[in-house]
């Protein structure tokens, strides 16, 4: 067995183990946890094919950003077990068919050859200096810079959909704009007066009888 | 060096499979070793500058000049017990402070301390940068969850808001700097950077990215602050507020590898800034030899700043924070993107 | 905000300033005391440890008037009173508990005859907590010790009394 081998068993037995995890775990952070296990297990096995820019890309973007607001959104629930677990039969026959399809397509994959599927070629060993990341970056802006740029669009109106939706102007709301605080000067918030520390006071006129009086 | 290796891969001594394996882990402990013993001392450098800022000593009573301070808090540390709460989940708490140090650490595979000394000169190391940096919010995050206490929870949910904000500008000067040196491998991105006109001129140090790419300079180091959740930006900690975030239930060893990892991270973040933007350890001057003392001499320099803007800045508010990070470092890195892309193409190109 | 005010910010200059004050602390001379070498100067007025004096016959000063025990706000001062042979009213117990005291000196204040007196000397320990409960007896060992030092204090805050 090569070494390699040796490490794609130990990496898939890991992600296959940490993907059962995240679906049979009771507290759903660890749950969340083990997702982020198989994804870098995952990451991995894309390493061991020499797709190294997918492999950094999946942990960045997957682990380093999404997991972690996941985990931000999860941590703050208050989830009642017994209302989750309510719903088990009602989606069980979706469940079982979703899973049959899955199998089915793995059966596919794994049983290539007598499906005919052995038709496409193994691709051609590479030379060393042979950078995926560059290559990625060709072919996504010269031969996919049409589909690549409506992805992002998509995304981008996304992403302004969302924060449109949850932006909501509260009558209550206390909140001020830091960068007005920022700009302030001490101008517009004191005056400096400059007045004498003391003052002369002319003495009254009864208060002298008055004394006169008592002498 | 290269003989060293040849006979460590040699047949008769360990084969090349094996032999492969130690010479990697040698070359590991030769990088590491090191830098624990700076992170040793960068505490105590803290302690000695701050305090010179205030006008103060700093620790000079364990050993000559206080230099012995760090391993009398190391020890001090190593022999407390590791307290964990009863309400809090065992394993997460253990693994927490591990997740913290382990990225911290593991990133410097992949970055150079002089011409040819890295453990692995890998292709895509600025990727594996970004990459491994964005994970090291999980070890604060675990360790405030699982902690089970509110201080901490509030500094876990302030980490993983700030350290994804500040990413974002983060990864923008990166993209930047592999624009112009055409390169996500550092050594590359560091010998670009030792060409130009004043280069030939024999003045390196304006040749370097940092001339050119001035204000992504200066975003990168600032949010490289607010990554390792230093002062003004250490919300995370905010004594004052969440009396220590994440911290506030570890002790120990537990709370020792916290306090590791955050100072690793600023030898990173110092040593990145030098290597992208001021050419790593390239000479300032043709007729000055290159070589690691120049790198050492451009981390210290970074190291210092970090101390330095301790000692100087109170804390910022967590709007403010999140507004620097988003309304100010993102548009100014967004548009000089597109400025250095435009600049690379025109014929006033000074990358060509 | 005006546009002078934007670029400066872009500039970062009020964040330079800053940074070159506290460079400039950097190097200056450091006010740090090196304690047990090195110590600050003490008024005469400092409150420390309590003495019990004498008077110069060698006779203890207090009448054992109990008002130092009364105006105590902390209740660090127990005092029993008796008869000696001689007929003289004095206390036969006379504690102060170090672990109560707040050193106010309003015992120095009260007293009519000057006995009790808080001395100067502050560096004094106690490894369990009944060694931080003064009797009598060290009270006044505390007062024959630092006899000239008590005296030279009162002698120059007097003319401000």
């Amino acid at each position: 067995m090569a070494f390699t081998t040796f490490i794609f068993y130990v990496l898939a037995v890991v992600l296959v183990f940490s993907a059962l995890r995240v679906v049979t775990a009771r507290n759903p952070v660890h749950a969340v946890l083990f997702l982020v296990l198989a994804f870098f297990n995952a990451g991995g096995i894309w390493l061991l094919l020499s797709a190294e820019f997918l492999a950094v890309t999946l942990v960045m973007v997957y682990v380093g950003a999404v997991m972690v607001l996941f985990l931000f959104v999860v941590m703050m629930l208050d989830i009642d077990f017994a209302r989750l677990r309510e719903g088990f039969w009602k989606y069980l026959p979706v469940g079982a068919f979703v899973g049959l399809l899955l199998a089915v397509e793995m059966g596919l994959v794994l049983g290539g050859k007598y499906f005919g599927l052995a038709a496409m070629p193994a691709p051609a060993p590479t030379a060393a200096d042979f950078s995926n990341t560059r290559e990625i970056g060709r072919v996504l802006y010269t031969e996919y810079a049409w589909p690549f740029e409506l992805a992002s669009l998509v995304l981008l109106v996304a992403m302004i959909a969302a924060v449109s939706l949850t932006l909501r102007k509260r009558r209550t709301d206390k909140w001020v704009r830091p960068e007005t605080q920022v700009a302030v000067r001490h101008e517009a918030r004191i005056e400096l007066v400059k007045m004498a520390a003391e003052k002369e006071v002319e003495p009254e006129p009864e208060a002298a009888a008055d004394d006169a009086a008592k002498a | 060096m290269d003989a060293f290796r040849d006979w460590l891969l040699s047949e008769n001594v360990l084969g090349a499979a094996f032999g492969l394996v130690v010479w990697d882990l040698l070359k590991i402990i030769v990088l590491l070793v090191p830098l624990l013993v700076c992170v040793a001392y960068m505490t105590y450098a803290e302690r000695k500058i701050i305090g010179f800022m205030q006008v103060r000593l700093g620790p000079n009573r364990t050993g000559p000049l206080g230099l012995l301070q760090p391993i009398a808090d190391a020890f001090k540390l190593m022999f407390k017990e590791v307290v964990i709460p009863s309400g809090a989940n065992k394993g997460l708490y253990v693994l927490g402070p591990i997740l913290a140090l382990g990225p911290s650490l593991a990133a410097w595979a992949v970055v150079p301390v002089a011409d040819g000394w890295v453990v692995s000169n890998a292709n895509a190391g600025l990727l594996f940068l970004l990459a491994i940096t964005s994970i090291e919010v999980y070890g604060v995050i675990i360790a405030g969850w699982a902690t089970n206490s509110k201080y901490a929870f509030l500094g876990a949910m302030r980490a993983s808001a700030q350290m994804i904000s500040y990413e974002v500008a983060l990864g923008f000067a990166l993209i930047c700097v592999l624009m112009v040196s055409q390169s996500l491998n550092l050594t590359d991105i560091v010998m670009s950077q030792n060409t130009g006109r004043f280069h030939d001129m024999g003045l390196g140090f304006l040749s370097w990215n940092w001339l050119p790419l001035l204000p992504l300079f200066v975003v990168y180091f600032i949010s490289g602050v607010a990554e390792t959740n230093r002062a003004p930006f250490d919300v995370v900690e905010g004594e004052s507020e969440i009396v220590a975030g994440h911290m506030v239930e570890y002790s120990g060893m537990a709370f020792a590898l916290f306090f590791l990892a955050e100072y690793a991270n600023m030898i990173l973040v110092s040593a990145l800034t030098s290597l992208l933007f001021l050419g790593g350890w390239l000479s300032p001057v043709g007729f000055l030899p290159d070589g690691f003392h120049w790198m050492a001499l451009k981390t210290a320099f970074f190291l210092f700043m970090f101390l330095w803007i301790r000692a100087t800045f109170p804390r910022f508010r967590y709007d403010q924070i999140m507004r620097l990070g988003w309304k100010v470092f993102v548009p100014i890195t967004l548009v000089w993107v597109i400025v250095v892309a435009v600049w690379m193409m025109s014929p006033l190109s000074i990358w060509k | 905000m005006g546009a002078r005010d934007y670029i400066g910010s872009l500039f970062l200059k009020e964040l330079l300033q800053g940074l070159i004050v506290t460079g400039r602390h950097f190097f200056q001379r450091k006010l740090t005391i090196q304690y047990p070498e090195e110590k600050t100067p003490q008024s005469p007025r400092f409150r420390g440890l309590h003495a019990l004096r004498r008077d110069d016959r060698g006779e203890e000063r207090c009448i054992a008037c109990k008002l130092c025990e009364a105006i105590c706000p902390a209740m660090a001062i127990t005092i029993d009173i008796g008869e000696r042979e001689d007929g003289s009213r004095r206390t036969t117990r006379y504690d102060i508990d170090y672990t109560k005291c707040i050193y106010c000196g309003f015992c120095e204040e009260a007293c009519p005859v000057e006995a009790i007196v808080e001395t100067p000397i502050f560096e004094y320990h106690g490894e369990a907590r009944g060694d931080l409960y003064y009797t009598k007896q060290m009270l006044l060992a505390v007062g024959d010790r630092y006899k000239e030092r008590i005296d030279a204090d009162k002698a120059a805050d007097a003319k401000y009394r």
